[in-house]
C-alpha cells in the first residue's frame, strides 16, 4: 500500500538574498514559513511545485518540504527545515531576527 | 609574498568584469538557475541553507597586512561582519546578496584575491604549511612551489572539467603541517642523496565517504620535471577517472580500482609525452617567483623583556608556552593565534578582528600572516621580544586564548548552520566541548589532543584525522554523532577507526567527557598524550568508557 500523503510546503530560496522562502496560498512568496501554504493533498502540491520550477526569476531550488500544522501556520517536522526556518544556531542571524521566526519552530 | 604581475591583474579583472555579465543575465532572466549554476560555482559562488556563500581563495594561506585589511572591509561591507577560515585555507562570506557579489569579487581583485577555482571540478586552491618559510625543520620553503602549481593550474583549459575536484597541497617539513598524504596529489620537498633538491610525490589521498591516505608515485622527482610531471598525473586521471559515478570520480577511487602501478606507468608514458614540451621558460620563471619569497630581515634584539613577561605573567607565560613554535632564527617565535576562544565558532574572525592582526602583523610580523588548516591565524616571523605586546593587544581582541593543539582547537566544519549538504550540526558541538573543558580546567592537563568534526560524510572537518574523530549524522529525523579514534593529521596520516554507535546531540559531549577522563586514568604519565595511550592500549579501555552499558552487560 502507498504511503499516506504528508502535508508539505513548497520552499526554495530568493534568487537575490538567498534567503528562504516558502509560497503563500495566493501563490505569492513569503520569508515566513507560518505564512506559508500547508497542502495537504498530493495533486496540489505537486502543480505547485510545476509552477515554482517555471518562475526561475524569484525562486532558486523549489522543493516540498514536510510540515505540519501548527498554532500559527505551518512547523517543520525534520530538523533541516528547523534550521532552514530559523537560521544558525551559533549565532544570531538569518530568520531568527525576525520576531515571527522563533514561535514557528517552538514545537520541534 | 608573490604580487600579482599585469597578466595575473588582468585575468582576475576580466573574470569579474565576464562574471558580473553573467550575474545580471541571472537576475534579468535571460539566464535559468541550471544555465548559471556551473558559472558561479566556477567564481566560488555556493547557494546554502540561509543565503549565498562566497569562497575565497587564499594561496597557500598567505595574506599580507592590506589584503587582511580588505577582507575585513568586504565583510564588513557586504557581509554580517566577519568572515569564516576554511579547512582549505580559504575565507567564506557567508550571507552576500548575488547582486553584490561582482562588487565583491572587484575588492578582492584590487588587493590581488579571487574566487576562481575555488569550486567546480577543477583544480582547486593550493594549499601549503602554514609555517613555510619559518619552520626549523624546513627544507625549502613550499610557498614558490605552491604558486607556480597555482599560476599553472588557473584556468587550465585542459583542466577545467574534470571528473571531480582536485586538491593539492605542498610542504617542505618532514613534520607535513600540511596534510599532503589527505590530498589528491601531494607534494613534499625532499633532499635526495646527492644533496639535490626535488619533490616526492604522493597520490590518491582523500577524506570524505571512502578515506583514502595517498600512497607514493614518484619517490624523487627533479625540481625542473614537476610541472610536466603533475599535468601527466592530473592528465592520467582526466582520462581515466570516472565521470558516470560522482562518488567513484576522485582519483583516490581511479588509484584503487586501477592501480598504483597501473597509474604509475601511464603517468610515465604521458610524462615522457609532454616533457619535451617544457622548455624550461617555467623554472626561469620559478626562478623569479622564488626571489619574491625571499626571507624577511630578521632582526636581534634583547630578550629580558620577554622573559620578565613570562616570570610576571602567568597567562601570558602559558599562551607563549602554548601557541609559539620554534622558528629557524634566533630569538624568534611562530605564533598561532587562536581563532577558537571557548564557546565561539572555530575559524570566525570579525572584521575588527582582522584589522587588529592586520595592524600587529605590520608592526610586528614582518607584513606576513598565514590562515591554517587548523581553521587559525598564524604570524611566522615574530621575535619573541615583541610578544608581550602582540599578546596584549590579541588578548583585548578575544584572540589570545592559550590552546593551540589543545581539546578545545578543534576543526569544525560549516555543519547544518550553514551549508546545503550537512546532515548535522558541527559548530556548537565544538562550541560545547570547548566551553564545558575550560570549565573544568582540565585543558592543559589533557595535553595534544586534536579534535575534529564534521557535519556530513563529506568530511570538509577532517574527522576521520581526529585523535578523536565526529561525524554527525541524520538517523531517522534525528541528529547522531559517530566518534571514530586513533586518527592522525601528522606525516603518516592515520584514518580514525569507529568507535561504535553513533550519540544523540544531547549526549556527545558527555560521552567525550568519559573518553578524556579515561585517558587522563589510563596513561602511563603526564607525557603519555591521547593519541600515544591509545596506540599503546588499543581502543578496547576506550570503547568501555565511551559504552558502559554495554560493558556492564559483556561483564555480565
Amino acid at each position: 500500500m502507498p504511503r499516506p500523503f504528508s502535508p508539505k510546503v513548497v520552499t526554495a530560496n530568493d534568487l537575490i538574498e538567498g534567503d528562504v522562502i516558502y509560497m503563500a496560498r495566493n501563490g505569492s512568496w513569503v520569508r515566513d514559513m507560518c505564512m506559508a501554504w500547508l497542502i495537504e493533498d498530493e495533486a496540489e502540491a505537486n502543480t505547485q511545485l510545476a509552477r515554482a520550477t517555471d518562475e526561475p526569476g524569484i525562486a532558486v531550488g523549489p522543493y516540498l518540504a514536510d510540515a505540519a500544522a501548527g498554532p500559527t501556520g505551518p512547523i517543520p517536522t525534520h530538523f533541516r527545515e528547523a534550521f532552514r526556518a530559523t537560521g544558525p544556531s551559533n549565532r544570531f542571524h538569518g530568520k531568527q531576527t525576525q520576531q515571527s521566526a522563533p514561535e514557528a519552530v517552538a514545537n520541534v | 609574498m608573490y604580487d600579482y604581475n599585469n597578466f595575473d591583474e588582468s585575468f582576475v579583472r576580466n573574470r569579474v568584469a565576464q562574471f558580473r555579465e553573467q550575474v545580471g543575465r541571472r537576475i534579468s532572466g535571460a539566464l535559468t538557475e541550471d544555465e548559471f549554476k556551473p558559472l558561479r560555482l566556477m567564481n566560488g559562488v555556493y547557494l546554502q541553507l540561509h543565503a549565498y556563500m562566497l569562497r575565497v581563495a587564499i594561496p597557500y594561506g598567505s595574506l599580507n597586512p592590506n589584503q587582511m585589511r580588505q577582507l575585513a572591509m568586504i565583510g564588513e561591507r557586504w557581509d554580517k561582519g566577519y568572515g569564516h577560515w576554511t579547512t582549505r585555507q580559504n575565507i567564506q562570506y557567508n550571507w552576500p546578496r548575488l547582486s553584490d557579489i561582482p562588487d565583491m569579487l572587484d575588492a578582492l581583485a584590487d588587493v590581488g584575491m579571487h574566487a576562481i577555482q575555488t569550486s567546480g571540478n577543477t583544480i582547486r586552491n593550493v594549499t601549503a604549511d602554514h609555517f613555510a618559510g619559518a619552520a626549523a625543520d624546513e627544507v625549502e620553503d613550499p610557498r614558490p612551489t605552491a604558486e607556480l602549481l597555482r599560476q599553472w593550474s588557473t584556468d587550465h583549459p585542459e583542466f577545467q572539467f574534470l571528473p571531480r575536484k582536485f586538491k593539492l597541497a605542498v610542504t617542505g617539513s618532514k613534520a607535513d603541517r600540511a596534510v599532503t598524504k589527505a590530498h589528491d596529489i601531494g607534494i613534499r620537498i625532499v633532499k635526495n642523496a646527492a644533496g639535490e633538491i626535488g619533490y616526492q610525490i604522493l597520490v590518491g589521498g582523500g577524506l570524505g565517504r571512502t578515506p583514502v591516505v595517498g600512497q607514493v608515485l614518484k619517490d624523487f622527482l627533479p625540481r625542473e620535471d614537476l610541472l610536466p610531471y603533475v599535468e601527466a598525473v592530473v592528465s592520467v586521471y582526466n582520462t581515466l577517472g570516472r565521470r558516470d559515478n560522482k562518488y567513484k570520480a576522485r582519483i583516490k577511487i581511479t588509484t584503487m580500482e586501477n592501480g598504483i602501478e597501473a597509474i604509475h606507468d601511464l603517468v610515465e608514458a604521458r610524462f615522457a609525452q609532454l616533457r619535451p614540451l617544457f622548455s624550461g621558460v617555467d623554472q626561469e620563471h620559478f626562478a623569479n617567483i622564488a626571489a619574491d619569497f625571499k626571507a624577511p630581515e630578521f632582526k636581534t634584539a634583547s630578550l629580558d623583556g620577554y622573559h620578565a613577561a613570562r616570570d610576571a605573567d602567568p597567562i601570558f607565560r602559558s599562551w607563549s608556552d602554548t601557541n609559539v613554535d620554534d622558528h629557524r632564527a634566533d630569538g624568534y617565535g611562530i605564533v598561532t593565534i587562536s581563532m577558537k576562544a571557548h564557546g565561539a565558532t572555530p575559524g570566525d574572525a570579525s572584521a575588527d578582528q582582522m584589522r587588529v592582526l592586520a595592524d600587529l602583523a605590520e608592526e610586528f610580523g614582518h607584513g606576513d600572516i598565514r590562515i591554517s588548516h587548523e581553521q587559525n591565524v598564524i604570524f611566522p616571523h615574530v621575535h619573541r621580544s615583541d610578544l608581550p605586546a602582540i599578546f596584549a593587544a590579541l588578548r583585548a581582541h578575544g584572540m589570545a586564548t592559550a590552546n593551540a593543539g589543545l581539546i578545545s582547537d578543534i576543526i569544525a566544519c560549516p555543519g547544518m548552520d550553514y551549508c546545503a549538504l550537512a546532515t548535522a550540526r558541527s559548530i556548537p558541538v565544538a562550541q560545547e566541548i570547548a566551553e564545558r573543558f575550560d570549565a573544568l580546567k582540565i585543558e592543559h592537563d589533557i595535553g595534544h589532543l586534536q579534535i575534529k568534526i564534521s557535519g556530513c560524510i563529506n568530511a570538509c572537518g577532517h574527522h576521520h584525522l581526529g585523535h578523536i574523530g565526529i561525524l554527525g549524522l541524520d538517523r531517522a529525523g534525528v541528529e547522531n554523532y559517530q566518534i571514530t579514534l586513533g586518527g592522525d593529521a601528522g606525516p603518516d596520516t592515520v584514518i580514525g577507526k569507529r568507535a561504535g554507535p553513533g550519540f544523540a546531540y544531547d549526549q556527545i559531549v558527555p560521552a567525550i567527557e568519559r573518553l578524556v577522563h579515561a585517558y587522563l586514568e589510563l596513561r602511563e604519565d603526564e607525557g603519555e598524550t591521547f593519541i600515544d595511550a591509545y596506540r599503546r592500549l588499543g581502543e578496547a579501555p576506550f570503547k568501555a568508557a565511551l559504552y558502559p552499558e554495554e560493558d556492564k552487560t559483556n561483564a555480565a
